[in-house]
């Protein structure tokens, strides 16, 4: 069933116009408008692409695309912090492969899977542009270099 | 003779405590360039002027000359006009924009103000990767600062000049790097390439004339108007003026980025990194960003590091991303990745490379699973050569170059790789 009236707050849709009024088109806030609805719902569902195009005055396929154009944003549900996971040339020349593997059996998890208590999504990452502290990983915004697997368990406990 | 050493223009000293506030900056000269602008007036086309003697050449990858890239905007015409900031840094083996910007952020919004000012644009948008938080939120924080100290903003100094920044986040897309599907990405869409022509200096941003630099482009302006033309190109060498920051990593002690001036010696680079990790010997050297051809170890410690000496060895300087392997890796393992990279990036917009980067990939990934051919290696090189050039965007080329490179000096690799009854 459809819903009526928007489901973002009155925060999400004063931070959504502030943004627009950055440009002269409301389109160009869409990627911010699905960031804020993303931080607050999790993930970005029907609903959201729905209630987004309706604040920026959009068609949804114009949301939609954009949600499933990009990498960081998450069209099904994830765990709380997602953790990417630099797999690509720099991180492989060193050990990103271990650090992959280690993060994954410390967490119980395969890569892609999230775990069962919703706080960590594991996914293999391209480049995250960090190379000179490879290998490296984010959790959510936050950047960890010169990455260890014994020390993985330091860097998770703080994500709770 | 003295170990080689570096020379900081665009990253603040080492020493530096808080360098990215306000109060750094202008200790050191900072946003002295932009107020004597708006002072004097000067004319815009003696900061275009100063831009091409000084030898500026694009620090993204292509290399091209700044001062011309910005004369190609209409000066004339009426209506709004825009300067963009690519800091969409996504070329695997980057990551100098991410310093800059986390530690020199105001020097990309006087660089960014200077630009625009000899463009004849009052706004100006820097688009960082989404990924980027951090350098983010310092670049947000030096906006603000900028706006409180009347450097940003309207009637700046009293005059009638205005000019005002905003940044805009990337959302995870290596493709929003190539300067069209930036502008596409700008504009609230998927960012897939535009055809060209029309240049963005006709039809950019918002259907309107924009010029777009990369963030170590911008940032190197305004030190080059403080303190002279000349002063730049003489860092340098013939044809590839001033500093650039090497970002150098894989197998070396010291990871990390370098500013040195351009045509430093790759020994003396490699050096300053601490050399090749554990004292092991270099197998080849990825000079410019995963897409850029390798080179093996010999001709690349014999080269300078400059748009000519890596030119002459076939390679490009790209964006100065130093992908440094020692003797212990796999050759088909590092191609079969960036392989993987370029396929799982290609917008799919145009059909050789949307196909031709699955078939490159498919093809790596067998011949590592002990599957593939003889067949395979000439297969390899025939649709690297025809995805190559037949794309409206530079990403085949970037899938193409590796592929053909590493087949060219490292074929008996994945020879090796192919079971021996296909080998009779």
């Amino acid at each position: 069933m459809e819903q009526t009236g928007t489901i973002l707050t009155e925060a999400i849709i004063q931070k959504i116009e502030a943004e627009a009024g950055k440009y002269p088109t409301r389109r160009a806030a869409v990627k911010s408008a699905l960031r804020y609805a993303q931080a607050e719902f999790g993930w970005i569902s029907e609903g959201v692409v729905k209630a987004v195009a309706e604040v920026l005055g959009l068609e949804r396929i114009e949301v939609f695309e954009v949600a499933t154009f990009y990498d960081m944003f998450y069209t099904r549900p994830v765990g709380k912090f997602p953790v990417r996971v630099c797999t690509n040339v720099s991180c492989l020349l060193r050990g990103a492969d271990g650090i992959m593997e280690a993060l994954c059996q410390r967490l119980g998890v395969e890569e892609g899977e999230t775990t069962a208590d919703g706080r960590f999504t594991v996914f293999a990452a391209e480049c995250l542009g960090a190379c000179g502290g490879a290998p490296m990983m984010a959790v959510g915004d936050d950047y960890h270099e010169d990455l260890k697997a014994d020390e993985l368990d330091n860097v998770l406990a703080g994500y709770q | 003779m003295s170990s080689p050493s570096e020379i900081r223009v665009c990253l603040p000293p080492h020493d530096a405590v808080t360098p990215w506030t306000l109060a750094f900056y202008r200790e050191r000269g900072g946003y002295d360039a932009w107020e004597k602008v708006l002072k004097n007036q000067t004319p815009r086309e003696e900061i275009i002027e100063t831009l091409k003697t000084s030898g500026l050449r694009g620090r993204g990858g292509a290399g091209f000359p700044t001062g011309l890239k910005l004369s190609f905007m209409p000066r004339d015409a009426q209506g709004q006009k825009y300067i963009v900031c690519n800091s969409d840094e996504s070329e695997p083996g980057t990551f100098k924009d991410r310093d800059i910007l986390r530690f020199n952020p105001h020097q990309v919004i006087e660089g960014m103000a200077l630009a625009g000012y000899a463009i004849g644009a009052t706004i100006g948008f820097n688009y960082i990767r989404g990924e980027y938080y951090e350098p983010w939120q310092r670049f947000e924080a030096a906006l603000i600062e900028a706006r409180q100290a009347g450097l940003l903003g309207e009637n700046l100094m009293g005059s009638e000049i205005a000019f005002e920044l905003h940044s805009q986040r990337g959302a995870g897309a290596y493709i929003c790097g190539e300067e069209t599907a930036l502008l596409e990405s700008l504009e609230g869409k998927k960012g897939q390439p535009r055809f060209k022509p029309p240049f963005p200096a006709q039809v950019g941003a918002f259907g309107k004339p924009t010029t777009i630099n990369n963030t170590e482009t911008l940032a190197s302006i305004p030190p080059i108007i403080r303190n002279g033309a000349e002063w730049f190109s003489s860092i340098g060498v013939e044809n590839s003026g001033g500093t650039k920051i090497y970002s150098v990593s894989g197998h070396v002690n010291r990871p990390g980025n370098y500013e040195v001036p351009m045509g430093m010696p790759f020994r003396d680079l490699l050096e300053m990194a601490g050399g090749v990790q554990d004292g092991r010997a270099l197998k080849a050297v990825i000079p410019g960003g995963s897409s850029v051809p390798v080179v093996p170890a010999d001709a690349i410690m014999e080269c300078t590091m400059d748009y000519d000496g890596l030119s002459q060895v076939g390679s490009a300087l790209g964006a100065g991303s130093v992908i440094v392997m020692d003797e212990t890796t796999c050759m088909v393992e590092v191609l079969e990745r960036i392989s993987y990279f370029y396929f799982a990036e290609s917008c799919g917009q145009c059909t050789p490379c949307r196909e031709g980067t699955g078939w490159l990939y498919r093809m790596i990934r067998r011949i590592r699973n002990g599957e593939g051919t003889h067949a395979d290696l000439d297969r390899l090189k025939s649709v690297a050569d025809r995805i190559e050039g037949r794309t409206i965007c530079a990403l085949g080329d970037a899938a193409a170059w590796p592929v053909q490179s590493f087949l060219k000096h490292f074929r008996h690799e994945f020879e090796a790789m192919i079971p021996r009854e296909e080998a009779a």
